[in-house]
């Protein structure tokens, strides 16, 4: 299967690997996909008082495309309020890579990773 | 050294510049270009000539008659003409057919077609190690089983299976065995005469000869009735119509020739370096094999590194062609169906990459292989969220996963 130049950048150099403390009250963690499924995605976010997302980690299981999305969303959501990283749609990811079309599902990951850690968020942060 | 290391014998090999040779001499003008049914000027003779030698050849790596070898396009054709042909053919005795869930497609979905016209069809669960015992086949054989259907070499996971057993378990019930041989036949010994199978598929391209041409061997002492899928000129005893291709049919005899002569030699030099390859990634942690290690053809060794999914390990051993039993590589997103049916969990099928090494693999090719595994391995597991939980202890198949 031939990939765009941007998955394999993404796959080759991919930004913001690693990890937070997921019990630290400012870390919102996304866990998505499962391992039978071949794709699972943890998306970490760091979030200030403003609610502004400061940085961004992940780790990924799954194909080059799974891992450039994660990639990707790492580098959009960096400066955005959760409203604004709630926003970003698995359209825009798979564009953005390129993505063929039995690979969207890694888009949609990547959106539903988001979520998820926006979600955990809210959990912990009942008020914001 | 040239980049990328081909690893991917398997799936096809090179043609052997021998055969490619040899090939060449029944295409141009100069060459011998006759139709091999021409029976009326010399053109015609020579061709045929060199289809008698090539048969012959076929033969002799088998132990078979050059009478009873039948060319074809390649392995798929030569599976659907066996099995169709024979079950169509004897249709009338019964309607039940064997076989295994980790046959190659082209014997899969010959069954399937099959059973929409009527018949029935057993697919044998392959013990974990991918092995489908003799008492297996004994169990489901029944008295209206006309067909069984089982490879010799499995072509993801390299196994050997033990067809001199069911050969006479299948005599002993009268029913006719087909072997698809595409991935053992120039690679381990098969006599027919030992072995009492009753049809034999061949591929020219997994031997080092070309794509395109395939055979089929069809027993004549019990004589093995099939009906034909392609009719024409009544070439190949009715069997198999269509113009004979000279220059495929030689340098499938050619390829045959080479293996019968330099198979023990060979295959004791692939070994080497498939055990090369194996020790030198074996010590890694959570590193399983697929399928049994003593049962094995020389040069298929099949890996899942856990944790790491198998697509990203391919396109990171860009180096190396490799293939994976990920979903990712296929279309269907579904994990090898081999493994599946070795009881593998999918996690491990969608790790696994296949690594096939064959007659032009040197020793400085896997000792790179080793050294990017080994690189990657690292780096992809580094990015796994799954190895973290690995290292922390936590047992994956207790979460519950949001499946999509």
């Amino acid at each position: 299967m031939a990939y765009s130049e941007k998955v394999i950048d993404h796959y080759e150099n991919p930004r913001n690997v690693g990890s937070f403390d997921k019990d630290d009250q400012n870390i919102a963690t996304g866990m998505v996909g499962a391992p039978a499924c071949g794709d699972v995605m943890k998306l970490q976010l760091k979030i200030n008082a403003d609610g502004v997302i400061e940085d961004a980690k992940f780790k990924t299981y799954g194909c080059g495309s799974a891992i450039a999305s994660s990639s990707l969303v790492t580098e959009w959501v960096k400066g955005k309020t959760l409203d604004q990283a709630r926003a970003i749609t698995n359209t825009e990811i798979s564009a953005e890579l390129a993505l063929p079309p039995v690979k969207i599902h890694c888009s949609i990951l990547a959106e539903d990773a988001i979520k998820a850690a926006i979600d955990d968020y809210r959990s912990k942060h009942p008020n914001k | 050294m040239k980049l990328p290391i081909y690893l991917d014998y398997s799936a096809t090999t090179p043609v052997d510049p021998r055969v490619a040779a040899k090939m060449i001499q029944f295409l141009t003008a100069e060459g011998e270009f006759g139709n091999p049914s021409s029976r009326s000027h010399r053109f015609g003779w020579q061709a045929e000539e060199a289809v008698d030698i090539a048969r012959e050849q076929i033969a002799d790596l088998i132990n078979a008659d050059p009478r009873e070898i039948i060319f074809t396009s390649g392995a798929t054709e030569s599976n659907n003409l066996a099995i169709k042909g024979a079950a169509h053919f004897y249709g009338k005795k019964g309607k039940h057919i064997i076989t295994s869930k980790t046959e190659h497609k082209a014997v899969l979905d010959t069954c399937r077609q099959l059973e929409r016209e009527g018949y029935e069809v057993t697919y044998l669960d392959p013990q974990t190690d991918g092995i489908v015992t003799p008492a297996q086949l004994k169990d489901a054989l029944r008295e209206d089983t006309i067909v069984v259907s089982l490879m010799h070499v499995n072509n993801e996971i390299g196994v050997i299976q033990d067809i001199a057993a069911y050969g006479e378990l299948c005599r002993a019930n009268k029913t006719i065995l087909h072997v698809d041989a595409a991935q053992s036949a120039g690679k381990i010994e098969i006599d027919v005469q030992a072995m009492k199978v009753d049809l034999i598929s061949f591929s020219g391209h997994k031997m080092y000869g070309p794509k395109g041409i395939g055979a089929l061997y069809v027993c004549r002492k019990p004589r093995v009735r099939l009906e034909a899928q392609m009719h024409g000129g009544g070439h190949e005893r009715g069997m198999r119509s269509g113009t004979l291709a000279t220059h495929q049919i030689a340098a499938l005899g050619e390829a045959c020739r080479i293996a019968k002569e330099e198979m023990s030699a060979e295959n004791e030099r692939v070994l080497a370096l498939r055990n090369r390859l194996l020790e030198g990634v074996s010590d890694m942690e959570e590193v399983y094999i697929n399928g049994s290690m003593d049962h094995r053809v020389a040069g298929n060794i099949n890996i899942s590194f856990n944790y790491v999914e198998g697509e990203s390990l391919v396109m990171a051993l860009k180096d190396l062609a490799v293939s994976s039993g990920s979903a990712c590589t296929s279309a269907s997103l579904e994990p090898s169906y081999v493994l599946r049916a070795l009881g593998r969990d999918d996690e491990l099928a969608h790790s696994s990459i296949r690594f096939s090494i064959g007659r032009f693999t040197t020793e400085e090719e896997i000792d790179y292989a080793i050294k990017i595994i080994r690189q990657n391995i690292g780096r992809l597991r580094e990015m796994s969220p799954l190895w973290d939980m690995y290292k922390e202890g936590i047992d994956i198949s207790s979460i519950d996963w949001s499946h999509h």
